[in-house]
């Protein structure tokens, strides 16, 4: 199955993936739209920057995933290893936080519901933070 | 023509619905049968308080999809009581009748989890406006009482039960209702938190309405008031005792099954009985950060519990062996987690602690971190306010990873994969070799 990769060596520490991401997931058309509205929407891929070393990190899709077997609404759930959360069933529990190994779930302000990567299947594929890396540190491929 | 397999699972909780998830990954034919002594389709428990507070309809009160059942091909059996285990057959009757009917089984599961634990108490059965919460019909009955006009309500336990059950009473939005929390332990969440953050968390539920008599207990009870020890009394329309739990094993004690405080099970969730499994509150389960024995009355345990019970009943081998006490929850918007043996450092001297309060501008607490380590490992905290990527602290924790091995000052600092090596970080997220 193709996963998100991050090669931390090109990794500029731009943080374009973060507003590609949140933007295409606002449901909004323009990127000034989406960060126009007083609510600024939440990434769900995120970038760590140390001394010298910068990358991104964004939902593993792991093949023991601890955030859908913890998870108490069964808003979480795996499909053909793509693992997406049921917005209109989670209540902001937040046991997916504690779950998760990786920091990949992303909270969203007031609105008690968590965020996550889901590869931008929910929006036909071709994931935003790939396609707008410039410096193509990110990448959707298969491997073992 | 291969054997179909007869799988039974005596409960309908996280715990039986992980054991099905389980089954189904090797055994498609198998029939398995569900029995609940409740009406419902398989629920969640903790979301019983989200439902009372209005936040959650009844077809999110759902643990799975309403086709749950027969999209995994299960048998549910509802409101059906179990009587009896014995070698490859159990007795169950259903409500309200008095006939019983024996189910023979390949492999069993118990998973009868747990129900409240209620003190004896001076006066308690004069109360009838008296009710638990841990069943959906003990929220509906607690919503009844409130559309009925019942305002004042006492809580007797300052436990997460206890708490969702006041935060929710609130929720409701109900006028002139109060909600008044008594406990023993002169903290909330005794069983979790430490000093600093119990209160923390009491003075935020406390800000939004609750009262809180900590410290004391309700000796003796009338109808509608309550004596407590330390000389108050409170009136009350309606008492819910949320002191504790107790796991259910009536049933496998008098099948001769190993029963210490829950059942005992191997790491396989095979109980002493061939053919025999538990999963979920019922059990005991060896607790990998204190290192003993404990009821672990929490449900991603339950569920991953049942899951590994249910590949192991359907010949597969899948040990579970990740136990460790956590708990996510949230109270008028403020979240706490912790995970792990986060209270060890109250006892035990030689253990390192980090601690953290994060102040406003105007020096109240905002924030609170708590880190225990022991002999060079993670192997407790506590967050509250911020907790952010809490899971990594809790990865920590259940890999049993050497500080040595990490950036101590990123690790307190916030939980972030930056305190990995770079080797960790290209094996773990899978970087690109150069």
């Amino acid at each position: 199955m193709k996963k998100i990769y991050v090669n931390e060596d090109w990794c500029l520490g731009c943080h374009l993936c973060e507003y590609y991401c949140a933007a295409v997931n606002s449901g909004e058309r323009s990127m000034v739209k989406a960060f126009g509205r007083s609510k600024k929407p939440v990434p769900r891929i995120q970038v760590e920057e140390g001394a010298g070393v910068n990358f991104a990190v964004q939902c593993r899709h792991c093949d023991v995933p601890y955030c859908v077997k913890g998870c108490i609404t069964g808003a979480l759930s795996e499909k053909d290893g793509v693992i997406s959360v049921d917005e209109s069933r989670c209540v902001g529990c937040f046991t997916c936080v504690l779950s998760c190994p990786y920091g990949c779930i992303v909270t969203d302000g007031d609105a008690h519901v968590i965020k996550k990567c889901d590869l931008c299947l929910s929006r036909g594929g071709d994931p935003a933070c790939v396609a707008g890396c410039p410096n193509m540190a990110i990448v959707l491929e298969e491997r073992q | 023509m291969r054997d179909i397999k007869h799988y039974v699972i005596i409960g309908n909780s996280a715990a039986a619905v992980g054991a099905v998830e389980g089954i189904r990954k090797l055994d498609k034919d198998g029939h398995i049968v569900i029995i609940s002594d409740e009406p419902y389709h398989t629920y969640s428990r903790p979301l019983i308080s989200y439902w009372l507070g209005g936040k959650v309809t009844d077809e999110h009160v759902l643990y799975r999809e309403p086709d749950f059942y027969e999209k995994n091909n299960v048998t549910f059996l509802p409101d059906r009581t179990v009587t009896k285990i014995a070698a490859g057959e159990i007795t169950l009757s259903e409500a309200g009748k008095a006939e019983q009917f024996n189910l023979p089984f390949d492999k069993l599961l118990i998973a009868t989890g747990s129900r409240p634990f209620v003190p004896p108490t001076d006066g308690l059965d004069s109360v009838t406006r008296r009710y638990t919460f841990m069943k959906w019909d003990s929220a509906k009955a607690i919503k009844a009482e409130i559309e009925g006009g019942a305002r004042k309500f006492l809580i007797v336990g300052a436990g997460l039960i206890g708490l969702k059950a006041a935060e929710a009473l609130i929720d409701s939005g109900t006028p002139d209702l109060s909600v008044t929390v008594v406990d023993m332990a002169n903290k909330v969440m005794s069983s979790v938190l430490d000093d600093s953050a119990s209160d923390f968390v009491k003075s935020h539920i406390e800000n939004n309405g609750v009262v809180f008599k900590l410290g004391t207990v309700a000796e003796r009870f009338e109808p509608n008031k309550a004596y407590l020890k330390n000389g108050e009394t409170v009136d009350f329309d309606v008492l819910i005792m949320a002191v504790g739990v107790r796991p259910n094993t009536e049933l496998a004690k008098d099948a001769g099954i190993a029963v210490g405080r829950g059942i005992k099970t191997d790491q396989f969730q095979q109980t002493n009985h061939k053919n025999i499994y538990a999963a979920g509150d019922c059990t005991e389960s060896y607790d990998i950060s204190s290192g003993s024995e404990k009821v672990l009355a929490i449900l991603p345990l339950a569920y991953m519990q049942g899951e590994a019970a249910g590949i192991n009943m359907a010949g597969g081998t899948f040990p579970y062996k990740d136990a460790l006490p956590m708990n996510a929850i949230g109270f008028f918007g403020l979240h706490i987690i912790s995970a792990g043996d986060s209270l060890a450092a109250d006892t035990a001297s030689r253990d390192d602690i980090f601690v953290h309060h994060e102040l406003d501008d105007d020096e109240n607490v905002i924030g609170y971190k708590k880190l225990i380590f022991r002999d060079g490992l993670l192997i407790g905290y506590i967050l509250a306010g911020d907790v952010s990527r809490a899971g990594i602290y809790t990865s920590l924790i259940r890999d049993r990873v050497h500080v040595g091995k990490l950036d101590f000052n990123l690790l307190k600092s916030s939980p972030q994969l930056m305190m990995f090596g770079r080797e960790y970080r290209d094996e773990k997220l899978g970087g690109i070799m150069p």
